[in-house]
C-alpha cells in the first residue's frame, strides 16, 4: 500500500519537519502487522513528496504474529488488505505521522498551523459505495479530487471494473487536517476495520473529526460506517457531535441487507402488514400463537402487548435471528409468568415438528416466497397436515404490484432471496387448493395501499381449520 | 423350588426388612439388574438410610426401571414393596412397557426378621416397624393377583429362600433363533383353492402325515428346501373352504412347517366356539355353517383340537435375530417382543382413531407411518390393492376373499408371489381397490417421504454406518445444517449423497513447495496400501449428478414429479444451476451419451448417481472471483506497480544519505532502497503468477459446449453402490460415456502408482509437475480400492496434492516467498482427516440405504450428517 503526500510551497522540504522524517533518508519502522517504509521520491525546493509504503505481512494478518498464539484479524489469505488503503493505513498514519496528525511540529511550531498546497495520492483506494460516494465524501471538504478506476482483469473485459481507484486529493490545508480526513474516511470508503470496534473508537472518531464532521452532509453515513454499523455506538457519537441526548432505542443489530427494506420503506409496508396480521389475530380471538419465521421478532413484540394472547412461540430457522429477537424483546429482563408466556424455538418449516402442534393460530409472514417451489409441498404438510393450527395467517408479496416501484426492473423480485413471487391469482389458486386439501377454508385480504389495477403490495390469506 | 421368570419382566421383591431380599437378589441377578431403594437414597444423599428423601429415591427407582424396560432389560426392584400403594406405580410401569410384573414374596416368620435386624451393624430399625411391614405384606398377599401380578412366588422359609433357583424363559413370541427363509402369507379367509395354489407356486409339496388326528386329514405341505411358511391370521370367515384352510395351516404348524399368528376373525370364531355370545357378522356365519355341516362322529374331538390350536396362537413373532416381526394387524416398535393384553390387542386389531368412515367402519390409525424401528414388520388385516411398503413395513393382505389376490412375501428375498382370486367370494363393505386414489403415480412410501421429522435430524445424534459404527453429530452442527438444508438445499428426495471433504497430503518440506506428491505416496505406503491411483484434479466446482433415463424413471425411483429427468447439485446440496434449462440441456446430453455408450444396459439400471467436477470454475464461482480473486489481482498489481515506480524515483535522487545511524530510541531504522526495489519486484512477479493462476480456470459460458463435465466416481445405480469397485473401474466405465460426447464430457487422466516402487512414483511426480506447470490444479491420490482399510483402520479415501501455482489462490498470491512459506508449513491435518473419514462413511451409507430402498428419513439422516459435519470449524485452506 502506497500513500504519498506532496507539498509544493517553497521551501517544499519543510514537509520533512512537519512529518518529522528526514527527506534524505529511506527509513523503515516495524508495525504490528508488518513494516512501513518512509522515503521521499522527490525532495526539491519546489516540490517535496513523502511516501509511506506499507509492507503488510499477509500471513501474520491471518495467523497472528510469529510467536503469538491465536489468529490474526483476517480470515482470508487471498485478501486485498496488503495492497490497498484501509484501516491498516489509518493505524500507520497515527503511528508514524502521529505528531503531524496531532498538529504538533516541535522543531517548527509555526509550520503546523500553516495552510500549504498539499496533494495526497492513494495508489489503491477501495471505494465501496462507488465514485459518487467518493466525491460526496471529499468534495464538501474542499478537495480537488481526481480518481482513476482500475479494471478487474484486463483479460476479462466483461467482468467490468473493480472497486479500486487511484485517488489524488489536492487542497490548501494543514497537514494535520488532511491526515485527519484520511484517517477517518479511508476505513469509511473500505467499509471495514481490521480491529474490534468498541467504545474507544467513538473517542477516536470524535478527536479526529471534531472540527469537520458535524457539518459534513454525509455525517450519519460516515459515523455508521466508521463504527461498523454498531448502532448504539453510532447514536452515541452522533449525539455528541450534534450535542443531543441519545435516544434509548433498540440494541445493536446487523447491517440490514437493504433491498427489500428500501423498496418497501416508501409505504412503510412492513408496519401495515404487522397491523393487518394483528387485526386478523384479534378477530380470531386466538389465545396461543405460533409465529413461523419470526425473524428478529417484530410481530412477537406486538403480540407481547396483547393481553388476550397467553402463549407465544416464535420459530425461525436462523439461530442468529433468534438471538437478536431474544435481545430485542428483552427476554432476559422478563421473569415469572411473563417470561413463560413466550418461547423462541429453532426449527424449520420443512420438517414436521411436534412443537408446532396445538396452537390457536399460526402466522407465516413473508416466508413462503423464500422457499424453492418444489419444497412447498413439505411446508404445506408440516403446517396444514401435521401442526394443524386453528387459523393460519399467511402473507406474501403481490408480484403485480412490483410495477409500482420504478427502480425495480420488470420481472425482478423484491429481494434477492425470493425464490418466487405470486400474482394475486397464483396465490389464491395455491391457497384455495391447499385449504381444500387439508380441510381449511380461506379468505383473502389485501394489505397496504391498493392500486386499482395492480392490487395491494402484500396479499394475505386467512385460513380457518374446518374440522 | 424353581421360579420361572419371563426373560423380560419387572420383578418386585416383597417383604419386610430383614427378610433376605437383597441377599437373594445379589445371588440370582446381575448387580445392574437390581434397582435398590437404599442405593437410590445413597445416590442422592450419600446416606443409604436417609428416610427423608424416600420420595425422591423412589422417583429415581421408577425412572431407572422405566429406562431399563424401555430398552428391553429386566429390572428387579429391591425395596420392601409391602404396601399396595408402593406396588401400584410399578405395576403401572410394567403395563406401560408391556412387560410382565412378577412378585417374589419373602414371607418369613417375624422372629427371623427381627433377629437379622438386630445383627445389622449399620442400621437397626425399630422392631415395631418390621412387625408393621410384615403385617402389611401378609394382608395384601391374596390380592396380588388382582393387582396385576401374573407370576407370584412365595418363599416362606429360609430353606426355600436358600434353595430356590430362577429360570428365565423366553417369551413365546421370541423366535429370534429362526433364521428362515420364510414365506409369509396374508389373510386367507377360507380361500382354500387359492391357498393350495399359492403353496404349490411357492414350492411346497403335499406329503403324508399320519399324526394329524381325527378330522384333520393325513397330509401336510412341506417345502423340500425347508422353508418355513408364516400365516398372518384371519384364516376363517367369509370364504368357501374355511375348515380346509384351517386344516392345511394347522397341520403345517403342528408338523413344524409353518408358524401362525392369530387374526381378529380367528379369535372371534374361537370365542363363538367357546360358547361366548358374539355377533354372527362379517362372515362368521360361513365359518359356523361349515362347523354345523361336520359329520357327527369325530365332530366334538375336531372342535376340541381346533379350539386348542386357535387358543395356542401367539400374538406375534419376532424372527431372524430380531430383524423380522410378523403380526396380523402390525406391531409397533415399543411392543415388539413384549407380552401384554394391549400388545395382543394391537396385534389383532391395530389401533383406531375413534372415528368411523362413510362406510361405518372404524378409521384405522396408520401406525406404519410413524414406524421407525429397525425390524421389518409384515402384516395384513386391512385389504389393499397391492402390497404396500412403508417405513420398512409391508401390508400383504391383498383381499383375496374380496376378489383380489392371495399374496406371499418371500423373506429375505423380499419378493412377492401372488395368486389371483378365482372369484369375488365376498363383497367388501368398502371397495378396497379405491384405497389409493390420491396423487396417482407415487407410492405410499414416496408420499410419506414428502414429510420428514425434525426429531430425526435435530439435536445430538448418533448414526451407525457400515464403515464406521458410531458417528456422533453434535447438536450445534445439526443446528447449522438445519438452516442450510432448509434455506438452500434441493428436495431431500434428490439428495441421496453428499461428498466428503478431502484432506491435502502432509505438508512438504521441499524448497518452494507446500504440497508435493511424495508425501501422498508415503502416507498410503505407511498405511499399508501398495497401489494407489493418481487422478488429474480438474479445477471447476464439485457437482453431484443424479440422472434417470427419463422423467418416468425419476418419478418411479425417486418419487419426484415435474422436476426434470435429473439434477446437478453442489457439495452443500444446492442446485448447481440457477438456470434450469441449462441444467436439463446438460443432463440431456449426458443421458444421450449414456444411451449411445450402452451404459444403461451394461449396468442394468435406469438411473445413476455420479460424482463429477464441472468446469469452468467461473460458471459457479463468478461472484467470488469478481469480489475476491480478481479484485485482489487488480489491487495488488496496481499497488505494486505504483510502489516500484515510486521507489525507483527515490533511487534516482541525488544527495541521499545512504549511510546513517538511526538515533537511539527512534521508531525507525535505515532501509536499503535497492534491496527494497528488488523485493517489491519479486512481489510483483508473484502477483502476476497469481492472476495467471485463476485466469486459467475462467472462460465465458455462452453455449452449452462451453461447459465441461468430468465424472470420476460412478457412485450408485439400481441395486448397487459401486464402492466395491476399484478406481480404475470407475474411470474406465465413466470414460466410456465421456467418449460418446467429448465436446461436453471430459475424461479424467490417471496413473496407477506402486507405493513400493520408486520409479513408478518418480514417473507420477513428473506427470504431476507437467500437469501443474501447465496450470492444472494438481491431482488426487486414492487407494486402488474405493474402500480400503489400512494398518490402523480406514485410510483416507483420497488425498489431494495441489500444484504450486494453484495454491496461490488458496494461500495468497505471495505465499511462495520463503518467509511466508516457512510459516504456512505448520498446519494440522488431523481434524480435516477425521472429518473426511466420517463424511465418507456417511456418504456411502446414504447411498446404500437409498439403494436398499429404505425410507427417505434414513437416507436423509446421513446426508444431513455430512452437512452438519461440514459446519465443524476447519482451516478452509486445507
Amino acid at each position: 500500500m502506497l500513500f504519498t503526500l506532496t507539498n509544493t510551497a517553497a521551501p517544499a522540504t519543510d514537509l520533512g519537519y512537519l512529518l518529522h522524517k528526514n527527506p534524505n533518508r529511506c527509513q523503515v519502522a516495524d508495525l504490528n502487522f508488518g513494516k512501513a517504509y518512509i522515503f521521499y521520491p522527490e525532495a526539491s525546493e519546489k516540490s517535496c513528496t513523502a511516501a509511506l509504503l506499507l509492507d503488510i505481512d499477509p500471513v501474520a494478518i491471518v495467523r497472528g504474529k510469529p510467536g503469538t498464539t491465536g489468529g490474526g484479524p483476517l480470515a482470508q489469505y487471498v485478501n486485498d488488505k496488503p495492497y490497498v488503503a484501509s484501516s491498516f493505513l489509518s493505524v500507520a498514519i497515527a503511528s508514524l505521522y502521529g505528531s503531524a496528525l496531532q498538529g504538533k511540529c516541535p522543531q517548527r511550531p509555526d509550520l503546523a498551523a500553516t495552510r500549504l498546497p498539499l496533494t495526497a495520492e492513494l495508489a489503491v483506494l477501495p471505494c465501496r459505495g462507488g465514485r459518487n460516494f467518493l466525491s460526496e465524501l471529499f468534495e464538501p471538504l474542499g478537495y480537488d479530487l481526481q480518481a482513476t478506476r482500475h479494471a478487474l482483469d484486463q483479460r476479462f473485459p466483461n467482468w467490468g471494473d473493480s472497486v479500486y481507484y487511484t485517488v489524488t486529493l489536492s487542497k490548501r490545508t494543514t497537514v494535520q487536517e488532511l491526515l485527519a480526513h484520511l484517517y477517518v474516511l479511508i476505513p469509511v470508503l473500505d467499509n471495514d476495520k481490521h480491529y474490534y470496534v468498541g467504545e474507544s473508537e467513538v473517542e477516536n472518531l470524535l478527536s479526529k473529526g471534531a472540527q469537520w464532521l458535524a457539518g459534513h452532509p454525509l455525517r450519519d453515513t460516515i459515523v455508521k460506517r466508521y463504527l461498523k454499523f454498531r448502532f448504539s455506538l453510532a447514536r452515541q457519537a452522533l449525539a455528541r457531535l450534534t450535542e443531543e441526548e441519545p435516544e434509548d432505542t433498540d440494541a445493536d443489530s446487523c447491517q440490514p441487507d437493504g433491498q427489500e427494506l428500501t423498496l418497501e420503506e416508501t409505504v412503510s409496508l412492513n408496519e401495515e402488514r404487522l397491523g393487518a396480521v394483528l387485526a386478523a389475530l384479534r378477530e380470531s380471538g386466538a389465545g396461543s400463537v405460533l409465529d413461523i419465521g419470526c425473524g428478529e421478532g417484530k410481530l412477537l413484540r406486538l403480540l407481547l402487548k396483547e393481553k388476550a394472547i397467553t402463549g407465544i412461540v416464535g420459530m425461525d430457522v436462523s439461530v442468529r435471528s433468534l438471538e437478536i429477537a431474544h435481545q430485542k424483546l428483552g427476554l432476559d429482563r422478563l421473569a415469572g409468568p411473563a417470561r413463560e408466556r413466550i418461547r423462541l424455538i429453532h426449527g424449520s418449516l420443512l420438517y414436521r415438528d411436534s412443537r408446532f402442534s396445538g396452537f390457536d393460530a399460526a402466522t407465516v409472514m413473508e416466508v413462503i416466497e423464500h422457499l424453492d417451489p418444489p419444497r412447498l409441498t413439505a411446508f404445506e404438510r408440516v403446517l396444514f397436515e401435521a401442526a394443524r393450527p386453528g387459523r393460519i395467517i399467511l402473507t406474501t408479496p403481490n408480484h403485480e404490484y412490483n410495477a409500482m416501484w420504478p427502480n425495480l426492473p420488470a420481472g425482478r423480485f423484491r429481494h434477492p432471496d425470493h425464490r418466487f413471487e405470486w400474482t394475486r391469482r397464483e396465490f389464491q389458486e395455491w391457497a384455495q387448493a391447499t385449504a381444500d386439501r387439508y380441510g381449511y377454508s380461506v379468505r383473502f385480504v389485501p394489505v397496504g395501499r391498493e392500486d386499482e389495477i395492480l392490487g395491494a403490495p402484500t396479499q394475505m390469506g386467512v385460513f380457518i381449520n374446518g374440522n | 423350588m424353581e421360579i420361572k421368570l419371563p426373560e423380560l419382566s419387572l420383578v418386585l421383591l416383597i417383604g419386610p426388612s430383614g427378610a433376605g431380599k437383597s441377599t437373594f437378589a445379589n445371588k440370582h441377578f446381575l448387580p445392574t439388574e437390581i434397582i435398590s431403594s437404599d442405593f437410590c437414597r445413597g445416590a442422592l444423599t450419600d446416606d443409604e438410610n436417609d428416610q427423608s428423601v424416600s420420595k425422591e429415591a423412589f422417583e429415581l427407582v421408577h425412572f431407572i426401571a422405566r429406562k431399563r424396560l424401555a430398552l428391553g432389560k429386566l429390572a428387579v426392584i429391591d425395596a420392601t414393596n409391602v404396601q399396595r400403594e408402593a406396588r401400584a406405580p410399578l405395576v403401572a410401569i410394567a403395563r406401560e412397557y408391556h412387560v410382565i410384573p412378577v412378585a417374589l414374596v419373602f414371607d418369613l416368620p417375624d422372629r427371623i426378621c427381627q433377629e437379622r435386624n438386630q445383627q445389622r451393624e449399620n442400621r437397626k430399625l425399630s422392631p415395631n416397624l418390621i412387625r408393621q411391614q410384615r403385617s402389611e405384606m401378609r394382608r395384601s398377599l391374596k390380592w396380588l393377583d388382582k393387582e396385576g401380578f401374573r407370576h407370584i412366588a412365595i418363599l416362606d422359609s429360609p430353606e426355600k429362600i436358600d434353595t430356590a433357583t430362577i429360570r428365565r424363559e423366553p417369551l413365546w413370541n421370541n423366535r429370534k433363533e429362526l433364521r428362515g427363509p420364510f414365506d409369509i402369507i396374508g389373510d386367507v379367509h377360507g380361500c382354500g383353492d387359492e391357498l393350495e395354489a399359492l403353496l404349490s407356486d411357492l414350492g411346497y409339496r403335499k406329503v403324508s402325515w399320519m399324526t394329524g388326528g381325527s378330522g384333520w386329514g393325513d397330509e401336510v405341505y412341506r417345502h423340500p428346501e425347508g422353508r418355513l411358511a408364516v400365516f398372518l391370521g384371519d384364516m376363517v370367515d367369509r370364504g368357501p373352504r374355511i375348515l380346509d384352510s384351517l386344516r392345511i395351516i394347522r397341520n403345517m404348524v403342528q408338523s413344524g412347517n409353518a408358524l401362525c399368528v392369530p387374526g381378529n376373525h380367528d379369535m372371534k370364531f374361537l370365542r363363538k366356539l367357546q360358547g361366548k355370545n358374539v355377533q354372527i357378522t362379517h362372515g362368521l356365519e360361513k365359518s359356523m355353517a361349515e362347523m354345523a355341516a361336520l359329520p357327527e362322529p369325530g365332530n366334538t374331538e375336531f372342535k376340541k383340537g381346533l379350539m386348542e390350536f386357535l387358543h395356542g396362537l401367539v400374538s406375534h413373532y419376532v424372527l431372524d435375530q430380531g430383524r423380522l416381526v410378523v403380526a396380523h394387524a402390525g406391531m409397533k416398535q415399543t411392543m415388539q417382543g413384549r407380552g401384554s393384553a394391549r400388545v395382543r390387542d394391537f396385534a389383532l386389531y391395530g389401533e383406531t382413531t375413534g372415528e368411523t368412515d362413510e362406510f361405518g367402519l372404524p378409521v384405522r390409525h396408520n401406525w406404519a407411518a410413524d414406524y421407525k424401528g429397525p425390524a421389518m414388520v409384515v402384516y395384513g388385516h386391512t385389504p389393499v390393492p397391492e402390497p404396500v411398503w412403508l417405513n420398512h413395513t409391508v401390508n400383504i393382505d391383498t383381499g383375496c376373499v374380496f376378489g383380489g389376490q392371495l399374496t406371499a412375501l418371500r423373506y429375505p428375498e423380499k419378493e412377492f408371489v401372488q395368486v389371483a382370486a378365482q372369484r369375488t367370494w365376498c363383497e367388501p363393505v368398502k371397495p378396497f381397490r379405491a384405497n389409493q386414489a390420491q396423487a396417482p403415480g407415487l407410492t405410499v412410501q414416496q408420499q410419506h417421504d414428502d414429510l420428514l421429522d425434525a426429531e430425526d435430524v435435530m439435536g445430538k445424534r448418533f448414526i451407525t454406518t457400515r464403515l464406521q459404527p458410531n458417528i456422533t453429530i453434535r447438536a450445534e452442527n445439526a443446528t447449522a445444517a438445519l438452516e442450510t438444508m432448509s434455506r438452500f438445499a434441493i428436495d431431500p428426495k434428490w439428495l441421496i449423497y453428499l461428498c466428503p471433504t478431502m484432506s491435502p497430503c502432509e505438508t512438504s518440506t521441499k524448497d518452494g513447495y507446500l504440497e508435493y506428491p511424495s508425501e501422498a505416496f508415503s502416507y498410503y505406503r505407511s498405511a499399508g496400501v501398495p497401489t494407489v491411483v493418481c487422478e488429474e484434479k480438474h479445477m471447476g466446482s464439485r457437482a453431484v449428478v443424479v440422472v434417470g433415463k427419463n422423467e418416468d424413471t425419476v418419478q418411479r425411483r425417486f418419487g419426484i414429479q415435474g422436476d426434470g429427468a435429473g439434477i446437478i447439485y453442489t457439495r452443500t446440496g444446492r442446485r448447481f444451476f440457477d438456470n434450469k434449462k441449462l441444467e436439463q440441456e446438460l443432463l440431456a446430453r449426458l443421458v444421450q451419451a449414456m444411451d449411445s455408450s450402452g451404459f444403461w444396459k451394461a449396468l442394468q439400471t435406469d438411473w445413476a448417481c455420479i460424482d463429477c467436477e464441472l468446469m469452468p470454475w467461473s460458471v459457479k464461482a463468478q461472484e467470488l472471483i469478481r469480489a475476491q480473486y480478481a479484485s485482489v489481482g487488480a489491487a495488488s498489481q496496481a499497488a505494486l506497480e505504483a510502489s516500484i515506480s515510486t521507489l525507483k524515483k527515490m533511487q534516482c535522487r541525488e544527495g541521499l544519505e545512504r549511510e546513517y545511524q538511526a538515533p537511539p530510541n527512534s521508531s525507525t531504522k535505515p532501509a536499503d532502497i535497492e534491496e527494497l526495489i528488488s523485493t517489491f519486484e519479486k512481489r510483483r512477479d508473484m502477483v502476476q503468477a497469481y492472476t495467471s493462476a485463476y485466469a486459467q480456470y475462467c472462460w465465458p459460458v455462452t453455449d452449452i459446449e462451453d461447459l465441461k463435465l468430468a465424472p470420476f466416481h460412478l457412485l450408485a445405480t439400481e441395486g448397487k453402490v459401486h464402492a466395491d469397485k476399484d478406481h480404475v473401474w470407475h474411470l474406465t466405465t465413466l470414460g466410456g460415456i465421456c467418449e460418446a460426447d467429448p465436446d461436453i464430457l471430459q475424461v479424467t487422466a490417471y496413473r496407477v502408482v506402486e507405493t513400493m516402487d520408486s520409479e513408478s512414483q518418480e514417473d507420477a511426480v513428473r506427470w504431476w509437475l507437467a500437469l501443474t506447470e501447465k496450470g492444472g490444479e494438481g491431482m488426487v491420490v486414492k487407494p486402488f480400492q474405493f474402500i480400503t482399510r489400512g494398518r490402523r483402520g480406514p485410510v483416507q479415501p483420497a488425498v489431494k496434492v495441489r500444484g504450486r501455482e494453484y495454491l496461490r489462490i488458496i494461500y495468497g498470491p505471495e505465499y511462495t516467498a520463503p518467509q511466508h512459506l516457512q510459516r504456512l508449513r505448520s498446519r494440522g491435518l488431523g481434524v480435516k482427516r477425521s472429518l473426511a473419514l466420517r463424511e465418507f462413511a456417511l456418504g456411502v451409507e446414504a447411498l446404500e440405504r437409498f439403494v436398499r430402498k429404505e425410507p427417505l428419513r434414513r437416507v436423509h439422516e446421513c446426508v444431513f450428517g455430512v452437512l452438519a459435519l461440514e459446519s465443524e470449524p476447519v482451516d478452509p485452506r486445507l
